[in-house]
């Protein structure tokens, strides 16, 4: 198994850190990972994203140009990455403050409407929980067990009093994430 | 005890530091290597092994201060990015001319000039051929891994007190900036001053009743004993390229076709030659680790196998040109690479073979 995603959105929406959590998640799971950042000046003020690889077998490039996987949560992003996804691959994206929807019909698309979901829960920081929730019950990548050690191992001690409100956030995740195209 | 963590580069090399036993650090901030400081500061390194972190006030100090540390048989490091290393290189080669052990990282981007703060590989001639003046060499690693930030910082540290010689570690930002699973050596223990005295007797650690006072230059007034002292200098060099030359073959036994590439290249080109593979072309990636001494035997022996080679590098191709002296004309070679921070994509390198070597 190998899965190759990208993760991209706003800076500030947590976009990092979730790869980060599902990257010491798949460690935890004595998988094989890499995490590889945009750190460019497009990240000050603008989009983020990161490139998470999790694999069973040894990773050869950190870095790849088509994902299985694209999780994202701008405009701006979904235009860049859109075509990026392989065929008969996923797209993940939360519809607030899209205006062009995703238009392939060789891919899985759903929608997961995390920012809502968040601040109606009084969550609104561990949003991308909930979007990390959505891309989990798709693909089962990690077990629930090992992403609670990757929050332990990624979060401060001082922050782990939070890990419960973040583990409900990924459970709300999965409850609400929704079919919008799917192959037959 | 060794320890499995999820890192990036730059804090797994400044870690890896740490725990060889290094006495002290100086540096100065730029992207994209600032974790290196930033790690040092936050985990006070002075509480867990007596180790000294210093933000100095320049590029230039920090390099000195290096130089000054190495003089006292102390186990000292700098690190920075390319502009930055600009800057030391006078002290490089003071300290390769007073022939002093450190270990410089260079978290390589794109330039010249302050360029980008993106990754880029267009260090390698400034890393290999000299950078700062005189004949020197420098013993040049290449990551390719987060784990290789950490094993090259202790391994960084024992070439250079075998040899008395500065170790270049050449690495790229995205190679600093990414994360992957790492395991962490134990903690080596700092020496004491009565081990550094036994283990560097030529360094100036206070002269005693016993000996002549050490004194440690790079200048010689008459010719003939510089002259003499740059003999020594090159049959140091030519022992150093006898028994350090570090390499790794992937896929070659039957390749057909051949990448040579180091650091982040070679992580995309062998991607690139699992792409080809699984369209049926017997493609191999020679995956460079030492760039000096350069492992012209193994590169020259392929040749005599191979129908074309490939070398990747993030640059206009450097790293070619010694490809080139080892292959001589035997076989086509062909360089394919981005420029200013842009990585290529493991596609790309897969057209470049197929239109400058198998089809060109």
């Amino acid at each position: 198994m190998t899965e190759e995603i990208i993760i991209a959105g706003f800076g500030g929406q947590g976009v990092l850190s979730m790869g980060k959590i599902l990257a010491y998640s798949g460690v935890m799971e004595n998988k094989e990972v890499s995490w590889m950042p945009s750190y460019g000046p497009e990240m000050r003020g603008g989009t983020a994203n990161v490139i998470v690889i999790i694999s069973d077998e040894r990773i050869s490039s950190p870095i790849v140009s088509v994902y299985d996987t694209a999780i994202i949560l701008n405009q701006q992003s979904l235009d860049k990455f859109e075509k990026a996804v392989k065929p008969g691959g996923l797209l993940i994206y939360d519809p607030n403050g899209i205006t062009r929807h995703p238009e392939r019909r060789d891919i899985n698309i759903y929608t997961i409407e995390a920012a809502d979901e968040a601040s109606r829960l009084g969550l609104s920081k561990v949003f991308n929980m909930v979007v990390l929730g959505g891309f989990l019950k798709l693909k089962p990548i990690v077990q629930p067990e090992y992403i609670h050690k990757g929050l332990e191992k990624s979060l401060p001690k001082r922050h782990h009093s939070l890990i419960p409100e973040n583990e409900k956030a990924i459970e709300k995740g999965k409850e609400i994430i929704k079919a919008i195209h799917l192959l037959n | 005890m060794k320890e499995l963590r999820l890192m990036k580069g730059n804090e797994a090399f400044a870690e890896a530091a740490i725990r060889a036993g290094a006495d002290g650090y100086f540096g100065y901030p730029i992207t994209p290597q600032s974790e290196v400081m930033e790690y040092l500061m936050a985990e006070k390194p002075e509480d867990r092994t007596g180790m000294v972190v210093l933000q100095a006030e320049s590029e230039v100090a920090a390099i000195n201060m290096v130089y000054g540390g190495a003089a006292c048989g102390k186990r000292v490091l700098t690190s920075s990015s390319s502009p930055g290393i600009s800057l030391k290189q006078e002290g490089i080669s003071y300290i390769a001319g007073a022939e002093l052990p450190c270990v410089i990282l260079n978290v390589v981007r794109g330039g010249p000039g302050l360029g980008t703060i993106q990754p880029s590989q267009s260090d390698y001639f400034q890393a290999t051929k000299g950078g700062g003046h005189g004949d020197y060499k420098l013993i040049v690693l290449a990551p390719s891994s987060v784990q290789e930030m950490a094993d090259f910082a202790g391994l960084g540290f024992d070439l250079a007190f075998k040899y008395r010689n500065p170790v270049m570690i050449l690495s790229d930002g995205a190679i600093g900036q990414m994360m992957e699973k790492v395991m962490l050596d134990e903690q080596r223990p700092r020496l004491t001053e009565e081990e550094i005295v036994k283990n560097t007797p030529w360094a100036t650690t206070g002269k005693t009743k016993d000996r002549e006072r050490n004194i440690v230059t790079s200048l010689d007034l008459d010719s003939a004993k510089q002259e003499l002292h740059n003999h020594a200098l090159q049959a140091k060099y030519r022992e150093i390229e006898k028994n350090e030359t570090r390499y790794e073959a992937i896929q070659c036994e039957d390749a057909e076709y051949l990448i040579v590439a180091y650091g982040t290249s070679a992580r995309i080109s062998q991607k690139a030659v699992d792409i080809l593979r699984a369209k049926g072309i017997k493609a191999g990636l020679l995956r460079l680790i030492t760039l000096f001494p350069f492992p012209t035997e193994v590169i020259s022996k392929l040749a005599d196998q191979v129908k074309g080679i490939l070398t990747v590098e993030m640059s206009a191709g450097q790293m070619i040109e010694d490809v080139k002296l080892s292959v001589g004309c035997r076989v086509k070679v062909e360089h394919f690479g981005r420029m200013g921070g842009i990585i290529p994509s493991p596609a790309e390198v897969v057209d470049a073979m197929h239109n400058k070597i198998i089809g060109g």
